[in-house]
């Protein structure tokens, strides 16, 4: 499965990651080889196989809804790059 | 008494409880030993030796108290200075993944974890190396620079809990915490000559465990022997209610009480000895289990049919679901910042300055792997192969207690040889994935040498929960064999 490098620029896009153009070319030479490898798995007959998504039984426990303590505003915040009046700061998302 | 940091956890433990040697006395023997090698090994990010001394001076008061009532510790981890791998959040420690894009970061809270141990009063010494985001099996992949293996300055210590392994290897402290999503306690322990327990999927929380692949990722440890371990093992497992993967099946007490294992059957995997792997670690393999059959075990030639399948299925289901987990550094809420105009280009100016190569490249491969037109082709049928290989283990745990095989075709390999080829990377993993995806328990202990001098590791897997038979089986031949002994010279 040899990937082009259009693929790999979209599933950067996707993937919201800037790739300088050594990236692009390295990355779709060994996204390639792995896919080729992986590829092995399509000669697999899954027909009457069910896919497993947790080695669990898959189920939502519940636990009594009670409030408990939680981490102080303050105390999220100063991990934050930028903050202001208690909350996360961002640059502009709509236009004004 | 010979030098502190050359004790046994238990043997530590002992000293005590006896009052032979306080828990600061320890602590600084630790600090001064990783001070003293920390330049050779780098196996730690960060260190914390202010809160290890006050950890180690409540941990005396303590334990003097109970040694003036004359009553027994609750655990014998009380007092032990131990490291945690730098992806379990400690609250108000450097957490960061061994990676840039959490670099600064302080956790707000702690893993559950690393909180049960501090509560059964082990001193934490500092944060260990990782491979960034775990994503790797040599430590190589950290961004703070690899960890070199105490055994051979010039090869790698395996990874990614390779911080670990390696601080443990060299008696920089008793036991270290490390996490195994692929193969990532036991490869190292195998390649520094140390033991390493991969819990059950579910047996330990995650919470406070930096997410890699939400369905693979499971908490261990590593110490000198399983002896070691089980203190730490009893401490950590349980349910736990911030984790409602974490199972409410009640922890095993093991007691460790004889080499017997009359009866105990081993199936060997003819899968697990494959073309191209070092003839030593083969030999090594089969020697050990003659031990096992000399106390009285039983060991027959099994399969495990679709272990071949096993790194293509790791290498969808791993990269698709750390995709989705790595999503989350946005550069909004905690990590550094590159500024860019608006939002979207300072999530990608972000992310692709500050991830690694080998952290962007699962993320491609995850996030390609679970695009529209490509989901079934993929993902879909890497998680119907992984019934498969999860089939394999339910039917031979039908005829076999335990498994028996090797950690990894070789010994430690050198600094540099697999970075420029990611695939032959990863067919480092091939033995060490499929328990990952079948969910199952595993031990990796050392067996023997190579003519390098090199440790040679061996892996148990018992059945989904069955850590029980694991302990006791290593614990039998770790008895009447002096492999875990050894140490490297330094």
């Amino acid at each position: 499965m040899a990937l082009t490098i259009e693929e790999v620029r979209h599933i950067a896009q996707l993937a919201r990651l800037t790739l300088t153009s050594e990236e692009e070319h390295r990355y779709t030479e060994q996204l390639s080889d792995i896919l080729d490898y992986a590829g092995r798995l399509s000669k697999v007959d899954t027909s009457a196989i069910p896919p497993t998504a947790s080695v669990l039984p898959l189920h939502a426990p519940l636990r009594p809804d009670v409030i408990r303590p939680c981490p102080p505003q303050k105390l999220i915040l100063r991990n934050a790059p930028s903050d202001q009046d208690g909350m996360f700061r961002v640059p502009p998302v709509l236009d004004t | 008494m010979t030098d502190l940091t050359d004790l046994t956890l238990l043997e530590a433990a002992a000293a005590l409880r006896s009052g032979d040697v306080s828990s600061r006395e320890l602590t600084q023997a630790c600090l001064d030993r990783i001070e003293d090698l920390e330049p050779k090994i780098h196996a730690f990010l960060s260190l914390t030796p202010d809160l290890a001394l006050k950890q180690a001076e409540d941990a005396d008061r303590q334990l003097s108290e109970w040694r003036r009532e004359g009553v027994d510790p609750p655990s014998p981890t009380w007092g032990i200075p131990m490291g945690i791998k730098d992806v379990l959040c400690l609250e108000g420690v450097p957490t960061t993944c061994g990676s840039k894009i959490l670099e600064g970061f302080r956790p707000p809270y702690t893993a559950t974890s690393v909180e049960r141990l501090i509560d059964a009063g082990v001193v934490v010494l500092g944060k260990t190396n990782t491979d960034e985001f775990a994503m790797g099996s040599s430590t190589e992949n950290s961004a703070y620079g690899s960890t070199f293996n105490p055994w051979d300055l010039t090869r790698v210590p395996g990874g990614s809990s390779g911080g670990s392994a390696a601080s443990v290897a060299a008696n920089m402290c008793y036991a270290a915490l490390g996490t195994d999503t692929g193969g990532s306690v036991r490869q190292p322990a195998s390649f520094c000559g140390v033991t390493g327990i991969k819990t059950s999927y579910g047996r330990v929380s995650r919470y406070g465990l930096i997410a890699y692949g939400s369905s693979l990722d499971t908490v261990g440890a590593l110490a000198h022997s399983a002896a070691d371990l089980l203190p730490i093992f009893h401490t950590i497992s349980g349910h736990d209610p911030l984790d409602s993967t974490s199972m409410p099946e009640p922890v095993p007490h093991v007691a460790l009480d004889g080499t017997d294992l009359t009866g105990l059957r081993i199936g060997v995997p003819k899968e697990y000895f494959i073309e191209g792997m070092q003839g030593e670690v083969e030999t090594a393999v089969h020697d050990a289990v003659r031990i096992f059959e000399a106390l009285g075990a039983v060991a027959c030639e099994i399969s495990l049919p679709h272990t071949d399948l096993a790194l293509p299925v790791y290498y969808i289901i791993a990269p698709a679901e750390a995709s989705a987990n790595l999503a989350r550094y946005d550069a909004v809420r905690y990590g550094p910042r590159i500024e860019a105009e608006d939002l979207r280009g300072q999530y990608f100016a972000t992310r692709g300055a500050l991830f690694g190569q080998e952290v962007k490249r699962r993320i491609m491969l995850g996030t390609y792997a679970l695009s529209a037109g490509y989901y079934d082709a993929y993902y879909g049928q890497a998680q119907k192969v992984r019934t498969l290989i999860k089939g394999d283990f339910e039917s031979a745990f039908k005829e076999v207690d335990l498994i028996a095989c090797p950690v990894a075709p070789t010994t430690a390999f050198r600094m540099g040889e697999h970075s420029e080829d990611p695939l032959s990377m990863y067919l480092e993993d091939v033995f060490t994935l499929p328990a990952n995806l079948a969910g199952v328990p595993g031990i990796a202990f050392p067996v023997g040498f190579d003519s390098d001098r090199l440790p040679i590791g061996m892996q148990l897997n018992a059945p989904h929960l069955g850590e029980a038979i694991l302990f006791r089986a290593t614990y039998a031949y770790q008895e009447v064999t002096s492999w875990h002994k050894e140490r490297p010279s330094l």
